[in-house]
Formats: structure tokens, sequence, C-alpha cells
């Protein structure tokens, strides 16, 4: 089982060839359908995410969640995903178009790009890039313009406010959310992913840095705008935020992008500080998933558990605590670093 | 310091924060607020002046739409309003089961101002934990009076119908769960840091301002007075029940959070003592199909409603209807404070203060 897919795509390789198609043509043949792969797993995931959030903010409320639709309401969410591409598409007559139209694409785009760099396996990876871990943080805070650009484009007093609210938001958490993942980085010396997955294979890195396990996870959860720190959306106090004025498969996009992020980040997550797809028994390709699930059922329990922070302590709280307490493990690792070479352990 | 400009944010009517048809206009300096003009009348229906047109008996329905969450609060005190205007005497049976009623109308409305807060502030569990709770209350109603959010059970003169099987042993496990719902509501929210972090601190209420602006009810009791029109001025068979009044110090919103926590217990105790002394005998006394008042008679009579003290105000001419008829309804008279305790906080305490007032437009618009 477990070179399952690398074996597919190099028959698929060798097919292309015996073809007749130069090697150099196969191989750019290939990235294009694994970026079609990709894309379908991330559509096809979101569809079971959303499923399951339902259903699991349905066991912590009581509820009973979707059950009407295929056994267990499994295919409510493709009933709704019909239904949003049915619906109208309203841009409001005083919006700045281009802007409006383009933030939803431009925020999906982002999304899926995170994908780009996770091991998804042994050897399995779109592009293998040296500087994977970078690339993640870059692309991961791009996500903010989008939302200005909602919430700018929109012209809309609750769109403007969440879209600020955003921008004040990720400035802040960007920061403890790379200075906890240094850590790592200073330990294996190395920002591709790939090789952080290898250096876990005797301890996975929320043993040796959980600390910065714990402000990745905040940090985290502020990046993603899930709740406790859903502030540029708040459906109750600004109506939805940036999104407010969309309607449709624009906000749908918003929506898919929000969840492939979720996905992106619970990856990350597991491959910088749970071993990535290292495990036994299993296919590597399944341990990562099963991580990933473990990591994202954390952040629905988050979510449904607490209130949502004010705007002002949830500047404080990463200005005041996350930030000094990152610092401070980069500081701890590297007089650890230090102390384990001095003792010749390493 | 950056300049900066004032600016409006109008929150509602159509908002999902603002529990009703609420408009307030938020001048805003960035997120700061300079003041709060709460603008009313979106859920007017005349209710005062329907009155002039209708029967005693008639008008009973309509009170009930009220305080649509507190549905039995307002009908009893029309009904003794009425009873009060003409010497009518009510049963000791329907006495004991109103004040059950009442009591239980009065946790509905608390538990609704729970899951409220719980979902404005973003704890969409909170939300259902109370909504669940008040689902037992709301199955008692639909057995007695045969509706479940708006049943005029309590008529002039004592109550519709006697009280069927099952509702004693109903009420009771409800009453003897209610210890474990606080326990819930507490754990849930009261105990947790960002809820305290939202909650302490924000809106305060001073007793001074309560007391100018007429502000009744648990807001008040939340600002350190222990006022309630059930010890003050007990209307019906109050003064037989033996129960705490419920205050706190600080006038914050997580004072008038606890406060209703705390009264949904104490109305338990007044249920329990209602269900061990209710005799059995007449549910009604005989009261004349038509009703007419000595002419130029007037009264007001007052009680404490789920959300403070509410009164009504009948003056009869004679005829079988009201001449005036006027409400005195507590959530109309706790919102003119709103802008006062909004003053200097951020956008987010708006929201959390409206929910904390708990005003419900349906009584304040009338």
């Amino acid at each position: 089982m477990e070179p399952l897919f690398i074996n597919l795509a190099e028959a698929f390789t060798g097919w292309m060839i015996s073809l007749g198609l130069d090697p150099g043509w196969a191989e750019a043949v290939l990235l294009v359908v694994k970026w079609i792969i990709v894309v379908t797993i991330i559509t096809v995931n979101i569809i079971i995410l959303i499923w399951l959030e339902r259903k699991v903010s349905a066991f912590f409320q009581e509820r009973l969640g979707p059950n009407r639709l295929g056994p267990f309401g499994i295919f409510q969410t493709i009933a709704d995903a019909i239904k949003l591409l049915t619906k109208e598409d309203i841009v409001p007559s005083a919006a700045d178009k281009l802007i409006f139209k383009t933030a939803p694409m431009f925020f999906i785009v982002v999304a899926v790009m995170l994908y780009t760099v996770i091991p998804m396996g042994k050897g399995m990876q779109v592009i293998n890039l040296n500087v994977g871990l970078l690339f993640f943080i870059s692309v991961g805070s791009l996500s903010t313009i989008a939302l200005l650009m909602a919430g700018w484009g929109s012209n809309n007093k609750w769109s403007l406010m969440g879209a600020v609210r955003s921008v004040a938001q990720m400035v802040s958490y960007a920061i403890p959310l790379a200075f906890s993942l240094l850590g790592v980085v200073m330990i294996t010396g190395s920002l591709n992913l790939q090789d952080i997955v290898l250096a876990q294979d005797k301890w996975w890195f929320v043993i040796l840095q959980p600390i910065a396990f714990i402000t990745y996870f905040i940090a985290a959860t502020a990046e993603l705008n899930r709740g406790p720190f859903d502030m540029p959306e708040a459906e109750q106090e600004l109506t939805g935020g940036a999104y407010t004025e969309y309607t449709g498969m624009r906000w749908a996009l918003f929506f898919l992008a929000e969840y492939t992020n979720l996905v992106a980040v619970s990856a990350l997550m597991a491959t910088v500080f749970l071993g990535g797809w290292q495990g036994p028994w299993l296919p590597s390709w399944l341990w990562i998933i099963i991580k990933t699930y473990a990591i994202i059922l954390v952040f629905f329990w988050v979510k449904w558990t607490f209130p949502r922070i004010r705007m002002d302590h949830l500047m404080s709280f990463s200005w005041k605590v996350l930030v000094p307490v990152s610092l401070g493990n980069i500081l701890l690792t590297g007089a650890g670093i230090y102390f384990c070479r001095w003792m010749g352990w390493c | 310091m950056l300049e900066s400009d004032i600016y409006t944010v109008n929150v509602g009517p159509i908002h999902p924060s603002t529990h009703g048809g609420l408009h307030a206009e938020a001048i805003m300096d960035g997120e700061i607020i300079e003041n709060v003009i709460v603008h009313l009348g979106y859920v007017h229906r005349s209710v005062e002046k329907i009155a002039e047109g209708k029967t005693y008996q008639q008008y009973v329905p309509y009170t009930a739409r009220l305080d649509y969450l507190a549905t039995n609060l307002p009908v009893l005190g029309y009904c003794q309003a009425v009873e009060k205007l003409l010497g009518i005497e009510v049963p000791e049976r329907a006495q004991y089961i109103r004040v059950i009623m009442a009591e239980l109308s009065r946790i509905a409305s608390h538990q609704i101002a729970i899951s409220a807060t719980g979902i404005d502030l973003g704890a969409t569990t909170g939300l259902m934990y109370g909504m669940r709770d008040r689902e037992r209350i709301m199955n008692i109603f639909e057995m007695t009076g045969g509706q479940r959010l708006l049943s005029s059970y309590i008529r002039i003169g004592g109550v519709a119908a006697d009280i069927p099987d099952g509702f004693i042993p109903a009420v009771m496990s409800l009453v003897q769960d209610i210890p474990g719902m606080m326990d819930e509501y507490n754990g849930l929210m009261t105990g947790n840091e960002i809820w305290a972090a939202r909650m302490q601190g924000v809106g305060i209420l001073t007793p001074e301002t309560a007391i100018q602006y007429g502000v009744t009810g648990p807001n008040l009791r939340a600002s350190g007075i222990a006022y309630d029109l059930r010890r003050a001025e007990p209307d019906g068979i109050y003064h037989r029940f033996e129960f705490d009044i419920p205050t706190r110090n600080g006038g914050d919103s997580l004072d008038r959070w606890q406060v209703r926590i705390d009264e949904i217990g104490e109305s338990g105790r007044i249920i329990e003592q209602a269900l061990e002394g209710m005799p059995n005998g007449e549910i009604s006394t005989r009261v004349p199909k038509v009703l007419k008042p000595e002419p130029g008679k007037e009264v007001y009579h007052r009680i404490e409603s789920a959300k403070g003290e509410l009164g009504y105000y009948i003056v009869s001419d004679g005829s079988s209807k009201p001449y005036r008829l006027h409400v005195r309804a507590p959530s109309f008279i706790n919102l003119m404070v709103l802008p006062v305790i909004c003053r200097g906080g951020v956008f987010q305490d708006l929201i959390t203060n409206i929910a904390t007032l708990d005003p419900i437009l349906g009584e304040s618009d009338r």
C-alpha cells in the first residue's frame, strides 16, 4: 500500500513516454495532473469537512445535525452546494466591481497554493521546495489581502470594519506564528518540510517544542479566522464582516477557502510538530490524514466551546503574551542546542 | 495621535443581535463609541389603542404578545389589574397555579436572556444549552394552555382550565434539574476566561443612574439594589413564599448575567413551595360574560415581570371596553439607559450591553 500513489505517478509518466512524449513534457503533464488531483481532493475533502463540522457541533450542542439527505445526512453539503451554485449573483451597485469580484478568487487561489509544499506521504509532494516552510508562511499571510479587497470592494461599513479587523489581527498574529516555527527550523537546520519530517524519526517536535506547539496553535486559530478569533466575520456583531455583501458562489468561495486553509494549516501542524507522515504499520499517506483530522477536530472543539474574544484583548494578547513567549522559546531552543553540542550529544 | 472622523454605524433594525426590531445608531470614533441613539417603533402594533376597541376578556391574548418570551407574566399583570378594577376574588387553587406559571415564564425568559447573551458573544453552544432547557417549560405550557409560546392560560378570575395529569411530575422534575442547569451555564460560560474578560467592567450601571432612569428588574438588582415587587408590593399570594432577592454590586454586564442565573434558582424554590401548598378546589370564580366596571374608575397595577416592573393603568368609562389602557413596559425604560452605559466602550461592548439589558421589543414598542 505504501508507495501506491508514487507507483501510480510513475506508471502514468511511463505510459506517456511510451506514447512518444518527451520526458520533460511528461513531467510537466504530470505536474498538471497532480494539481488537478490536489484540487479535486481539496473539494471532496471540504464537502466531508463541512458535514463533519455540522455533526460535531451538533454533538456538542445536543442537536442532531443534518440527518435528512442520505445516511447521517452526508449529502446535505452537496445539496447546499447546488443551492449556492444556483443562487443569484448580486453585486452591489456601489461596489468597486473589479475588486469585489476578484477577492473570492484571490482568496481561494492563495488557499490552494498552500498545498504545494505539504508532504502528503513519503516522497509525495507537489513540489519539494527547499524553502517550503517560508513559502507556506508567506503565502498563508496573503489571504489578508483578499479579505481587505472584499471589505473595501463591498463599500459597506460592516465589511470594511471586518476587513480592518482582519488586517490588524493577521499582522499581529503572523509574527508569533512565524516565531513558533523558528524553533523547529533551528533544530533541523532546514526549511524543507521533507527534511523536517525526517528529523522527527526519533522524537516528534511536539515533545521538543511544546511551547511552540501551543503558541502556533493559538496563532493559527487567529490566522484561520476561526472562533474564538473570528473577528473579521463576527456574524453577531458585524453581520458577516467582510462577507456581508457576498451571495451565492462568491460567498461559497470564501467559505471553501476558509476550510481549505484549515486543512492546510492542520496538515502543516501535523508535519512540523507531530512527525508528519511517519508512523508504524499504516501507509504514510494515511498517517498524515489521520493526524491532520485529529488536529482539525481540536480546532472544531475550540470553536464550539469558546465565546468570541474582544478586539482590543485580541491585540494585547498577541503583543503582550504570544510574541514574548514565542521569542522566549527561540532563546530557550538556542540555549538548548548550544548545551546539547557542548555536552557532545548532538 | 492619529486624527479620525466621527462616523455612524446603524445597528439594526435588521441585525442578528438586536433581539427584534431595535435600531441603535452608534456614533463611533474608530472602535470607541461616542454615543448611541436608540430608535424605537419598528414593532409598534398600537396594542394600547387596540384595547379601547376590545372587551376586557377579548384583550387577554393581546397582552400575551407584549413579552412573548415570558408569556404568562404580562397576562397575569393584566388579569390582576382587571380583577382589581372589578373587585373580583380569585380562588386559592388558581392563585397557586398562577404563581407556578408565572415563575416558569420567568425562568423561560431568563433562559432566553442567557442563551441570547451566549450567541451574541459568539458562544454558540451556550445558546443551545439555554434553548434545550427552555424546551421543557414550553412543553409544560403546551400541556396547560394548548399553546407553546403564547398560551393565554391565565384568565380574568382564575385560569382557563385545571392542570392536566402529568403536569405536577413534569414541573417537579424540571425544578429538581434547575441546580444542574445553573451549573452547566456557569461552567460553560461564567467560568470562561474570555467570557469574563468581555463582561467584567463592561456597561457599568451605577445605582444612582439606574434609579434616575427608572431601571427595574434584574438590571437594577445587578447594581446592588434589592428591589423586587414580589417582596416590596406582593401581588396575589407572593407574600406566602420564602425566597431570596439575588443582587450583585458591580452593575456591569457580568453581574446582570449572574443575577439572571441566580433568579432561575430562586424561581425554582418558589415553584417547589407552590407545588407543596397547592390546595384542591375551584380554578376560577364565576365572572360575568360582559364586564362593566364603575364609570370613571381607574386602576394601576404592577407586577414583577421577568424584565422589571410591568404596570397596567386602566381607566373605565362604564362600558364593556376600557376607556384607556397604558402599559408601563420595563423593557422600554431599561433600554433608555443603553447610551449611558455604552459611552466610552468599544463597538463589541454595545452588543454585550444590549444582550445583558435583555430588552424585548414587543413590549417596549407595544
